[in-house]
């Protein structure tokens, strides 16, 4: 016998204003099951919940229903508050007053009556809701990052000083990432390199970091807590072991390829490291281009090398197993391939028309010029420089639709440390928004026009030859004019967009992207770290555009939820998962697919059917701890033998039933 | 022998007088047949659809139909960019927007849909076969004639209707004109609008834009400027005068048009020949210039013509 009792919230206003919250609790007194209703000004408060409870007590209350507002907002606050009762916490229901009626429904009668409605519902559904137990699944203490890029290193860093084991994978030679192609960074102007190496250095020397480089993850199964990652170590060809980094046999290398880190600048050997300051700091072979795997011919780097066996050219790719308790990606960014979307600025056919990265190489202490800006072209000092911002960014037609957050602040930056290195030097900066929200940040952008900096608002249309030079033709929205710039060098602050194969990694770990194939967060204010799939967390560019300051501090928020999680020896899992009724499932296998976070298999057990009292047959089962409690199975089923347990079908047609009574 | 419903468009027996007998004699060497649309009329350009959208899509559709009715088993080309523009467009309002055809069927009291496609010269002229057949009829090659290719805006733009793929930096006209020994440079104008449509009426806005082109395809070297479009043809070659009338003044300093504080070189000589891609491919194939009435251009092209043609044993190592 049900002994349901119905909470109607006032919400301060925010709902009395518009249903009338009496009527309802009046109402709710009448329907079925029902002992006791109540009104409450925030029934989520302190009193508000005591008052819960001490009906719960004095009416011998065995159900509840809370009329109030989202069961996002606080389902999990009653439920926490019903552990201090008798009451199982699922025997509760929301009826969603809020979103749902007062917040968009004039006030009047109609309100009234689906509150009432929705009351009526919620009241038929918790009479038929039954008792669900969490259960437990051991957590394995060790967390995997992703991405050795600033964001994961920071990551990685916040983890292990927490005491927790860390392995961070990267698939290029040395961690780093974007930052260390930087020169300088904004507002404050300091050294990228000087403030990102010593973060590399720590992370190679912390005892509770294994730094994984030229690796990959080749797969992954399992679920929060208890992921089996497939790693794939790229074969490196230099015993790392022994190697002494003496950098000898860079030198020697007869081979030379387009150097990837200086954007073209420069070219690099076949056995490299990525720049000076790599971490590790010991050289790989690049295969694609070495002379000696290509066609076996050379074999100089292995002479000339002073350690005995430390180069290896049977070296063979290794994949392996390893098991991580949780998870984050921190795949980052890269800008976007601009020739191929505007034909209009020249398409690479202009030298002298270069992106923002390749400009921070151009104008990096370390990079191939010394940090003397010289144009690609003939090497000359330029002496006007353009700047076009929102290239590829906000521009659903040709690029992507979003903003890319950064390019402002970094056009600024380089605006002033063009008129920093060259006396003399003019830069124009066509814009559309000049976007600043930042600490220091405006300050940083008022300056960089009081040294002179011109912004031009508008796109520019064209660059073009005019035989001597380039020229850069766009609309001055201020002045209702056409104007032409005549540049030396042209900087393109081009559109981010994911990295290459970040969308792949993504299904690996079973999370989803957004519509620009950025990794989508699970909630977008609430919940801006973690993925949809438990225990797997982002952090930095790979969730969307971002500079420094930002994904570093997201990159510290993603480690605290990996620390909350591995500080645990156990975790409590939602008990709302799909259930299956073995007796119903035809082992058809619908379902499998349909499942997002692949929490589904089908299995061959055995059972007694009729006579047969060891039949074998196929059936559907559920991994507790993958299963989100999403319910696509459910529709899929055409037995009905998948149910999600506390919204069975049942259940929910019952509500249907009770809203045409 | 391939097939066309042709719409000549008004400029062909008036302004573009030279490039229609150039485009007579080039599709007569290569075996095209240009079949004309009946009672042809005006398709608009320039006025009817930025007074009224009926207007604008029932004039073109009036031809179309007639071909469509008549001529079912041809393609529509027209040789002018702005006919092109109207005709394309009509035909992709009729195919998308049921309620369009529906409007456009009951003005021309015909039945209308749009089967057939409509195309340019540069389209017509590019696929591989026709290109074999015109490089067999080219007996003599230009020999270091650069050419600036001018495509125009309307033969590209808008990029959703006529489906164009490079819309920047087209290259079909650079390969036609490559066909007869000259080379096409590489510079910025090509697609830019000219500004033809509105040199009336709002002069002060229009004419920097021919002029860009025209400074433009001279400061990149260009000898001579390659069209596919009598109008902008026409606007290419008449302003040129007027140019050079103000380069003059804006050397005493009354410079006006240019902002900031750029000012593009003059070029070398005050004029630069505008010829069309079907009369620099009529003079490769051997047509004499009195017989393609050359004469009528406002700018001189002596400055192509004395660029001479390279001797044979030449050609055949060039190209």
């Amino acid at each position: 016998m049900s002994k349901i009792g119905v909470f109607v919230c006032h919400c301060g206003t925010n709902i009395s204003s518009v249903v009338d919250v009496y009527k309802v609790a009046e109402a709710a007194a009448q329907m079925p099951g029902v002992s006791y209703a109540a009104e409450y000004k925030y029934m989520c408060s302190e009193p508000g919940q005591q008052m819960i409870l001490d009906a719960i007590k004095e009416h011998g209350l065995n159900r509840i229903v809370i009329a109030a507002c989202s069961p996002r907002m606080h389902e999990t606050t009653f439920r926490k508050m019903l552990k201090k009762s008798k009451i199982n916490e699922y025997l509760l229901e929301i009826a969603n007053i809020r979103e749902q009626d007062a917040w968009v429904h004039p006030p009047g009668e109609e309100a009234t009556e689906k509150a009432i409605d929705l009351v009526r519902m919620a009241v038929a559904k918790v009479a038929k809701n039954e008792p669900l137990k969490s259960s437990l699944i051991p957590i394995t203490k060790k967390a995997l990052v992703v991405g050795g890029g600033i964001a994961g290193i920071q990551a990685a860093l916040d983890i292990a000083d927490a005491g927790h084991e860390v392995v961070l994978l990267e698939r290029e030679p040395s961690i780093g990432g974007r930052m260390v192609m930087l020169d300088k960074t904004f507002p404050t102007l300091d050294c990228s390199a000087c403030i990102s190496t010593p973060k590399m250095v720590d992370v190679s020397a912390h005892p509770n970091i294994k730094l994984l480089t030229y690796a990959e993850v080749a797969a992954v199964k399992g679920y929060i807590g208890n992921f089996t990652v497939t790693i794939r170590q790229k074969a490196k060809y230099v015993n790392q072991d022994i190697c002494t980094g003496c950098g000898i046999c860079e030198d020697k290398c007869p081979k030379k390829v387009t150097s990837e880190f200086n954007k073209g600048l420069s070219d690099r050997p076949a056995i490299y490291k990525l720049f000076p300051q790599a971490v590790p700091a010991k050289p790989v072979i690049d295969r694609e281009t070495c002379l000696m795997l290509q066609n076996g011919k050379c074999g100089i780097c292995a002479k000339v090398c002073p350690v005995e066996g430390c180069i290896d050219y049977e070296a063979k790719d290794v994949e392996y197993d390893e098991d991580f308790g949780a998870v984050i990606l921190a795949t980052g960014y890269k800008l976007v391939d601009w020739g191929g979307m505007y034909d209009e600025y020249g398409a690479g056919r202009y030298p002298d028309v270069i992106d923002g990265l390749t400009f921070e190489r151009l104008v990096n202490a370390s990079g191939p010029t010394e940090g003397h800006i010289q144009r690609p072209s003939d090497g000359k000092e330029p002496k006007t420089v353009v700047i076009v911002k929102c290239v590829g960014s906000r521009d659903p037609k040709k690029g992507k639709p979003y903003c890319s957050r950064a390019c402002c602040m970094y056009a600024a930056k380089h605006a002033h440390q063009i008129l920093d290195k060259i006396h003399g030097a003019r830069v124009f900066i066509f814009y559309i928004d000049v976007r600043t929200p930042g600490k220091n940040y405006e300050e940083f952008y008022d300056q960089t026009r009081k040294d002179g900096a011109v912004y031009v608002r508008g796109r520019v249309s064209r660059i073009y030859s005019d035989g001597e030079g380039l020229v850069c033709q766009g609309e001055d929205t201020l002045l209702n004019k056409q104007v032409r710039v005549k540049a030396d060098l042209v900087v393109l602050e081009t559109a981010m967009e994911p990295n290459e194969g970040a969308g792949e990694l993504t299904g690996l770990f079973g999370a989803s992207r957004d519509v620009n194939g950025w990794i989508q967060e699970a909630h977008p204010k609430l919940r801006p770290v973690e993925t949809q799939v438990g225990g797997v967390f982002l952090a930095g560019a790979c969730q969307g555009p971002k500079d420094i300051p930002d994904t570093v501090a997201q990159a510290s928020a993603a480690a605290a939820k990996v620390i909350g999680l591995l500080n645990q020896d156990e975790m409590e899992t939602s008990p709302m998962i799909a259930a299956i009724d073995e007796s119903k499932c035809s082992g058809c296998g619908a379902c499998e697919p349909i499942c997002p976070y692949r929490a589904i298999t089908l299995e061959t057990i055995r059972s007694r059917e009729g006579r047969f009292t060891n039949a074998e047959r196929v059936i559907a089962k559920v991994n507790a701890g993958l299963c989100q409690g999403c319910g696509a199975c459910t529709v899929a089923c055409r037995t009905g033998a998948i149910d999600l347990l506390g919204f069975r079908n049942a259940q929910i047609l019952t509500e249907v039933d009770a809203l045409w009574q | 022998m391939i097939r066309y419903a042709y719409f000549p468009g008004c400029a062909s027996e008036s302004t573009a007088l030279s490039t229609t007998l150039a485009n007579n004699f080039v599709f007569g060497r290569i075996g095209i047949d240009l079949v004309e649309i009946k009672d042809w009329n005006c398709c608009g350009a320039t006025s009817a659809h930025t007074l009224s959208e009926p207007l604008g899509l029932a004039l073109p559709a009036r031809s179309l139909a007639w071909a469509e009715k008549n001529l079912p088993e041809l393609d529509v080309v027209t040789g002018c960019a702005s006919c092109y523009a109207r005709l394309k467009l009509t035909n992709y309002r009729v195919r998308q927007d049921e309620s369009a055809r529906y409007m456009v069927e009951k003005i021309i009291e015909a039945p209308y849909e749009a089967k057939r496609e409509v195309y340019n010269f540069l389209d017509i002229l590019s696929p591989a076969d026709v290109r074999g057949r015109i490089e067999e009829q080219i007996v003599r090659r230009f020999k270091n004639l650069k050419a600036a290719c001018y495509y125009g805006c309307l033969n590209i733009r808008p990029a959703e209707v006529t489906g164009a793929k490079d819309r920047e930096n087209p290259q079909a006209m650079d390969e036609l004109a490559r066909l007869t020994g000259a080379e096409p440079v590489d510079w910025g104008f090509k697609t830019e609008c000219c500004g033809a449509a509105h040199q009336n009426d709002a002069a002060f806005e229009t004419r920097p834009l021919a002029r860009r082109i025209l400074e433009n395809a001279r400061a990149c070297g260009a000898d001579v400027i390659l069209t596919a479009c009598p109008m902008c043809q026409l606007n290419l070659e008449m302003r040129q005068a007027e140019y050079a009338r103000k380069r003059k003044d804006e050397k005493r300093g009354k410079a006006s048009f240019p902002l900031l504080d750029v000012v593009l070189p003059p070029p070398e000589k005050e004029t630069i020949p505008v010829l069309s891609i079907t009369e620099l491919l009529a003079l490769s194939m051997g047509a004499g210039s009195g017989r393609l009435r050359l004469d009528v251009h406002h700018v001189p092209v002596s400055g192509v013509l004395s660029k001479g043609f390279r001797d044979e044993n030449e050609s055949e190592v060039m190209i």
